[in-house]
């Protein structure tokens, strides 16, 4: 009966650990991407000259043009970051509790 | 000439884009162009291709999994450029081509407002919606809660996004290859209508996944290619273009920074709220993960599609800049040969003007056969969604109550799809001359205010009911239609009333929150025993949605 497996699961604290673990990771990085993503939206909206900056003496690009491209390769990178470790370490751990349970 | 809205809405991520566009004028009518063979014959290529896909996947197709999900044996890389496919379409490529050549780098941050939900449907969603669901989204709601009143509820929620969306998609299809094609509107609803019916009835699940999939590279790699190709005429060097784009850009300098198009914060907020939880409340995004075996290939698949969509956000931006050097100082490209005055084909012509300017009338053709290709993807997921909340929601599980024999499940799932692919093509020829703009905005209201806030209620809070969740859904879809309804997209536009009665045009900012309150005032108030034996299986469902113990496994082949 799966119910009670998921009764041994649930009281099995290397559960709790991993939950706990996995959801501060998550939050963490969604943290760090609402903050960047909200700077810039601020910025673009309270002070756009700042982005306007030419990247040097008698250049047209303006730093308006990095900070974006670094904006999409940066949350491109922290979702790569939480798979691997969400597929590396998390469900492995995920595996042994299941595993456990199963005995 | 321009064709403007329609075409907007011809994809998803028109919903902001068309929120921009709103206080435009009401659509003008594409107008018929000269018969395009190259790229009918691309195209006709295309549709072959496809076709022969649909019967290898046909006879693949055996049972319910695989109608629905594929058999869950879609690898993360292939569903990461399925999802892609749905994600990117024919407005993405013209739309935000366009509004980087009269923009300049706000069209850039508009990109990064689509883009920023990605990050979020990973971190919170995506390995939870893996675990818990089968075949759609009301698998997830009610697993739970109650089959009958929570299915309903969903499968309304899916319907109404889906037939609004279809209209949108199939008005903007019909004007789009007007356009582009040189074919009668109603031919082009009809040739759409037809291959879409085709590919999800005879080929399910699999068959419209590999559509997705050879439309997001032929799509990537056409706008790749327009690109380098447009690049190279500047030796690969962004600050030459820059340079030479800013020089004969009627704003000068200004498009190299933030200007005047998203300078209300709390427009720009509201946007990208609105889209980030409606792609996460839309029916065919939510059903692609289930095609995947297990969680590790559902993560997979969120970075694939995010790469893809993120990479092709900065090509088209390149088009865009280019286009303003290339295209914008070509007098063949502006009516009567004057570069101040209207663009051929109208403003969303940017990209196809720089196929043309780079690669002659054969890359011109293939643009064009990409973008067809882009719009019969896109409702083909629609539609498979569409069929599914009718067969598997309604039919199977409300209905018969779980009892439905597979075989009769998947035919009736066909049937719905034919029917669905009949409606599409009548709305689309009733539509033809109305102001579809509003349609957009409304499934992304409604998709963010009905399906998601359920959705992530059940998900992640113990304490919803079926009472909370049926209360909830029905406070967001009733709220984001009215919303809609009386704002200025229907209220003036469409019924031709002075003045809105409400003066905003984005529902999801209001009617989300109103639905996340109802669900969640009428939860804590249920006292039923329903109410408390829903509230102690969240415990298991918990269990299942962290270990993915029990999930529906692929189906062996």
């Amino acid at each position: 009966m799966s119910s009670a497996v998921y009764r041994k699961i649930r009281n099995n604290p290397r559960f709790a650990d991993l939950v706990g673990r996995r959801s501060r990771y998550a939050w963490t990085l969604s943290a760090i991407v609402m903050v960047i993503y909200f700077s810039f939206i601020m910025v673009v909206g309270f002070n756009p000259k700042l982005l306007a900056t030419p990247l040097g003496e008698g250049v047209t690009t303006s730093w308006a043009i990095p900070v974006g491209v670094t904006i999409v390769v940066l949350f491109w990178l922290l979702t790569g970051l939480y798979v691997r470790r969400a597929n590396a370490d998390f469900d492995a751990i995920s595996a042994e509790i299941v595993k456990e349970a199963l005995k | 000439m321009r064709i403007g809205l329609a075409k907007h809405a011809a994809g998803w991520i028109g919903a902001g884009w068309s929120a921009l566009a709103w206080a435009a004028p009401a659509v003008e009518q594409a107008q018929k162009q000269a018969l395009n063979v190259h790229a009918i014959v691309m195209f006709f290529v295309f549709v072959m291709a496809t076709l022969g896909i649909t019967y290898w996947a046909a006879k693949r197709t055996k049972t319910a999994s695989d109608y629905y999900a594929a058999g869950g044996g879609i690898t993360g890389f292939q569903n990461g450029l399925a999802i892609a496919g749905d994600y990117m379409s024919a407005a993405t490529l013209l739309g935000l081509t366009s509004l980087v050549y009269s923009k300049g780098y706000d069209g850039f941050i508009y990109c990064i407002c689509f883009y920023v939900g990605w990050p979020f449907i990973m971190f919170l969603m995506a390995e939870r919606l893996r675990n818990l669901g089968k075949f759609t989204f009301a698998d997830i709601t009610s697993y739970r809660l109650d089959q009958t009143q929570v299915r309903t509820m969903a499968a309304v929620g899916s319907l109404t996004v889906v037939v609004f969306y279809l209209i949108a998609q199939m008005v903007g299809a019909g004007q789009l290859i007007k356009l582009l094609f040189g074919l009668e509107y109603w031919m082009a609803v009809v040739i759409v209508g037809v291959l879409m019916v085709i590919y999800v009835t005879f080929g399910g699940m699999i068959a419209t996944t590999w559509v997705q999939i050879i439309k997001a590279v032929l799509l990537l790699s056409g706008g790749t290619l327009v690109m380098l190709l447009a690049w190279s005429q500047f030796g690969f060097s962004f600050e030459t273009l820059a340079t030479k784009a800013v020089a004969v850009h009627k704003d000068g300098i200004k498009i190299m920074a933030p200007g005047t198009l998203l300078a209300d914060p709390v427009t720009a907020v509201s946007l990208s709220l609105g889209l980030m939880f409606g792609t996460a409340g839309l029916p065919h995004i939510l059903m692609r993960f289930f095609t995947v075996p297990n969680a590790v290939e559902a993560r997979k698949s969120v970075l694939v599609a995010q790469g893809c969509v993120g990479f092709f956000f900065c090509v088209v931006s390149l088009m865009g800049l280019a286009a303003i050097v290339i295209v914008g100082q070509d007098p063949q490209y502006f009516e009567g040969g004057n570069i101040a005055g209207k663009m051929l084909g109208g403003g969303n012509m940017p990209a196809m003007h720089l196929a043309h300017a780079v690669g002659g009338n054969l890359l011109l053709g293939f643009l064009a056969a990409v973008a067809f290709a882009t719009i019969l993807a896109v409702v083909s997921g629609l539609a498979l969604a569409g069929a599914s909340a009718i067969s598997h929601d309604i039919y199977a599980n409300v209905i018969k109550k779980g009892k439905a024999a597979e075989v009769d499940e998947v035919k009736m799932s066909k049937l719905s799809s034919l029917a669905l692919g009949v409606l599409a093509v009548l709305l689309g020829i009733l539509f033809e001359k109305q102001n579809i703009a509003f349609l957009v905005g409304l499934t992304f209201g409604i998709a963010a205010s009905c399906n998601f806030p359920v959705l992530i209620l059940s998900m992640y809070w113990k304490g919803l009911t079926t009472r909370g969740a049926v209360w909830g859904g029905i406070a967001g879809l009733v709220s984001a239609v009215l919303i809609v309804v009386f704002s200025k997209a229907v209220w003036v536009t469409v019924l031709g009333n002075p003045a809105p009665l409400f003066p905003y045009e984005q529902p999801a900012i209001f009617s989300m929150p109103l639905a996340f309150f109802v669900a969640w005032l009428v939860s804590i108030m249920d006292h039923s025993a329903r109410a408390a034996n829903e509230k102690l299986a969240f415990e298991d469902q918990y269990v299942r949605a962290q270990t993915g113990f029990g999930a529906a496994g692929a189906a062996s082949h």
